[in-house]
């Protein structure tokens, strides 16, 4: 049996340093698609499906509001809200706010200024279009009901 | 040189660079949302002056494909009970290329379509006149306890019926003709030829309150 022994004693590891090397590389393409998410998101988002999605092509030219339940029930109430930029503001502020957010804008681009809606699955049609009615008001008329995909069947 | 005998190579142990390098991935993983700028587009229509009357818009109830839903998400489409919106875009479809009493212009658009989709032309009288401006309009009404997931599926499903025309027109699939851009002249030129003349008639009524919050 000793006579097929090894004569040397290296220790049999898988070289692992080109590891790190993959996952840094996994790490940088993950940095580099994704945003870091610029505010907190105090309403439940549950985004609905749908198929005959588009892209939209100016990230500039986005704002975003977004309709949901409260997360924080007891400081909000259960009654869907309305969210822009950081804070909770009431259906009637919308005007507002969209002319802050055109005022972000370059002259030229102010009316092609897009909302991009991101209302909760629960959300019933009334808070919406009152939503859609004040931006009517704000003359924002571009609206992007955002959605994700749905596997077509 | 005093050198040591059989040394083997001195590597450093990088093992566990690969859990430091796993934590800074999982970290950006929990941290960062991948863009998704995705949605159905939609333009409003523009405010209404308080101090004028809405305009009178002479329709025909036939050029109308009424869409009702009401705030247990049932759907009447045209009159009828539906339980679900598989076959929605398809009589869309049907409605939108009716073809029942085509003026000159439409006519003519008729002519330039595609065969497939000249075929879907009915041509009956109680369905819509063509479907240019003022001819055939999908008119989607909710009510306020309408869940909006069930509205998208019904826009979608509207969207969707006027998007295969416009694929169709252009020999692509609806999938592509969506992607388009419009960024190249050649993109665009295929953006406008699928338009042409089927302006995208979708009316959103206010929805009503009874029945709702």
């Amino acid at each position: 049996m000793s006579k097929f022994k090894k004569k040397t004693s290296t220790s049999q590891n898988i070289p692992t340093s080109a590891l790190p090397d993959i996952i840094f590389m996994l790490l940088f393409f993950f940095m580099v698609t994704t945003v870091l998410r610029e505010q907190e998101i105090l309403v439940e988002q549950k985004i609905p499906q749908a198929t005959q999605l588009q892209k939209l092509e100016k990230k500039t030219l986005i704002s975003y509001l977004y309709i949901g339940k409260p997360k924080n029930v007891a400081l909000f109430g259960t009654e869907p809200r309305v969210q822009a930029n950081d804070v909770l503001i009431n259906t009637k502020d919308i005007v507002l706010w969209v002319n802050q957010e055109k005022d972000k804008l370059s002259e030229a681009e102010r009316d092609q200024i897009t909302i991009s809606m991101k209302a909760d699955r629960e959300v019933k049609m009334g808070p919406i279009s009152d939503v859609q009615f004040e931006l009517r008001e704000a003359d924002a008329r571009k609206l992007l009901y955002a959605a994700v995909g749905k596997v077509q069947n | 040189m005093a050198r040591k005998k059989g040394r083997l190579t001195q590597e450093v142990n990088a093992g566990s660079m690969a859990d430091i390098a796993f934590l800074l991935l999982i970290f950006f993983l929990v941290t960062t949302t991948i863009a998704s700028d995705k949605g159905i587009l939609n333009v409003l229509p523009p405010k209404q002056d308080p101090n004028q009357p809405p305009p009178e818009i002479k329709l025909n109830e036939r050029n109308i494909f009424n869409i009702l839903v009401n705030a247990n998400d049932q759907l009447l489409v045209e009159g009828e009970y539906i339980d679900n919106t598989d076959k929605l875009s398809e009589d869309i479809k049907d409605f939108i290329l009716n073809f029942g009493a085509p003026d000159e212009e439409a006519i003519a658009l008729f002519n330039s379509l595609p065969a497939s989709l000249r075929n879907r032309a009915k041509r009956d009288p109680q369905s819509s006149d063509h479907p240019m401006t003022g001819g055939a309009v999908v008119s989607i009404k909710t009510n306020r306890g309408t869940s909006y997931e069930r509205y998208l599926e019904v826009l979608d499903q509207v969207k969707r019926a006027y998007f295969e025309i416009y694929a169709e027109r252009v020999g692509l699939t609806a999938d592509q003709y969506r992607a388009l851009s419009g960024k190249t002249p050649a993109e665009k030129e295929l953006l406008d030829r699928g338009k042409e003349g089927i302006p995208m008639a979708i009316s959103i009524a206010e929805p009503d309150k009874i029945g709702g919050i």
